[in-house]
């Protein structure tokens, strides 16, 4: 079982669900990937923490304001139609149930819906910034994340171990192996590489998968 | 009516010691560069102000704003959400030592607290950090079917600000997202000193496009050449690059 998808590829997978007119939360890093592969013809509306509603792509090099820049602290652009405002109403935003869709990496998802993704534990620097926030808000929850760690253990818990960043939160995975989402307290298989079986994807799961009459196939092009 | 300070020496003189301290920005963007680097310099002079507690979304980057505040020995906790950055050695080193204290404050809690602080609202009820570390030993209450942690406002002795435009009576506007926090902890501190690019005359600032009204600042200094905090981030960079 070597074939799995790129980061690029899951955010390309995630960016097919996102609906028109949905106002969504990308996270820093691996979720900002999201923007690029959003479906023509789909009005989406980014929402950055640092108070911007509506900002577009990076500027080209040497024309960066860096007034203007996303919660990752990268310069973007406002799009027509972009508004400022102050973090108080960013994450009156956020919790205040007006988001559609917050995307976030995750170091842990539990078939509950809690996610760890903040701290590794002892001896290391915690940063939560908008995490705890954002997974308590947002009317969806989308972790992208690799299937498995890097030596190979199951991110797809029973139970995260790590630090907690929200209890009962998560509403769909996009792995580098699969895409399920989080029904009841299970992890309901909807999608999974043609190129696996569900036996080899329930082996790198810790917890069981829901796998129903429909899997359908994760096809992804090479992005 | 007239809160314009000469320079930016005068309008900190009177930052003591173990004063909690609001800086406004996120990141580089509304960071007040001269305020931070006239306390460093200061400090470095004088010992003093020493043992503060900032309050800021980040914890620095490079040797630059915070970094410099934290690298100079003058800082003692730090109330944040996020101290990782592109360069964190400065919080790191003195965090991983033991030297310097965290406060680790989910991102949307630390602006509501700071509003609350500046509202006159002592406790709230917040979903984040429910079921967390962050957590653990705060008042939890049910509402509507759902559980909420109990968060207390925030206040300082100081808040500096960066703003784009002011005038005399301290009515603020800001730039793009420079904005962040600064609104929020211009109305938290008992004092709150206010950089501006631009100091103008009453009036010309459109009343409905006053972001701050004037009451909650106390004194302004226009520094109209600010740097921008990433600006000389990557200028410092691209110098040292260049040497070695």
């Amino acid at each position: 079982m070597s074939a799995k998808l790129s980061n690029a590829q899951i955010a390309w997978r995630a960016a097919q669900d996102l609906p028109d007119g949905a106002y969504v939360n990308l996270g820093i890093g691996f979720p900002e990937m999201i923007a690029k592969f959003k479906p023509d013809g789909r009005e989406v509306i980014y929402h950055t923490e640092n108070g911007i509603l509506d900002f577009g792509e990076a500027p080209p090099a040497g024309q960066e304001d860096w007034d203007l820049i996303n919660a990752g602290k990268k310069a973007v652009t406002a799009n027509p139609g972009a508004a400022f405002f102050h973090h108080a109403d960013s994450f009156s935003m956020v919790r205040g149930g007006h988001l559609d869709i917050a995307v976030l990496g995750a170091y842990e998802v539990a078939e509950n819906g809690d996610i760890a993704n903040w701290s590794t534990g002892p001896g290391s620097v915690p940063a939560v910034g908008g995490a705890m926030d954002l997974v308590h808000g947002a009317k969806q929850i989308w972790v992208v994340t690799d299937h498995v760690t890097k030596d190979g253990k199951p991110k797809l818990l029973k139970h995260c171990r790590l630090p907690l960043t929200g209890v009962g939160c998560v509403t769909t995975v996009f792995t580098s192996l699969a895409v399920v989402d989080i029904k009841n307290g299970r992890f309901v298989l909807r999608e999974k590489l043609p190129s696996i079986s569900v036996e080899e994807l329930q082996a790198v799961t810790e917890a069981t998968l829901v796998v129903g009459d429909k899997v359908g196939d994760l096809v992804v092009p090479n992005v | 009516m007239d809160k314009i300070f000469p320079g930016i020496a005068e309008a900190i003189a009177d930052i003591q010691d173990g004063m909690d301290v609001m800086i406004g920005g996120f990141g580089g963007a509304g960071a007040p560069i001269e305020f931070i680097h006239a306390l460093v310099e200061r400090y470095k002079k004088t010992g003093s102000p020493g043992r503060l507690t900032i309050i800021n979304n980040n914890a620095g980057n490079g040797k630059i704003g915070i970094a410099a505040m934290i690298d100079a020995g003058m800082v003692a906790k730090m109330v944040c959400s996020f101290p990782r950055s592109s360069d964190p050695r400065a919080f790191t080193e003195k965090y991983l030592a033991g030297q310097l204290a965290l406060e680790l404050v989910p991102q949307g809690t630390l602006a509501e607290r700071i509003r609350a602080g500046g509202a006159g609202i002592p406790a709230f009820y917040t979903p984040s950090s429910f079921g967390t570390q962050l957590a653990e030993g705060k008042p939890i209450a049910e509402f509507e079917g759902r559980k909420y942690v109990q968060e207390r406002w925030l206040k300082a002795d100081v808040a500096l600000i960066k703003a784009e435009t002011a005038d005399r009576k301290g009515n603020l506007t800001y730039r793009k997202a420079a904005r962040n926090f600064s609104p929020l902890m211009a109305m938290a501190a008992k004092l709150t000193i206010v950089q501006a690019r631009r100091v103008v005359e009453p009036g010309e600032i459109d009343p409905e496009h006053v972001v701050t009204p004037g009451i909650f600042v106390d004194r302004v200094v226009e520094v109209a050449d600010a740097v921008q905090e990433e600006a000389l981030l990557r200028s410092s960079a691209s110098k040292a690059g260049a040497k070695s």
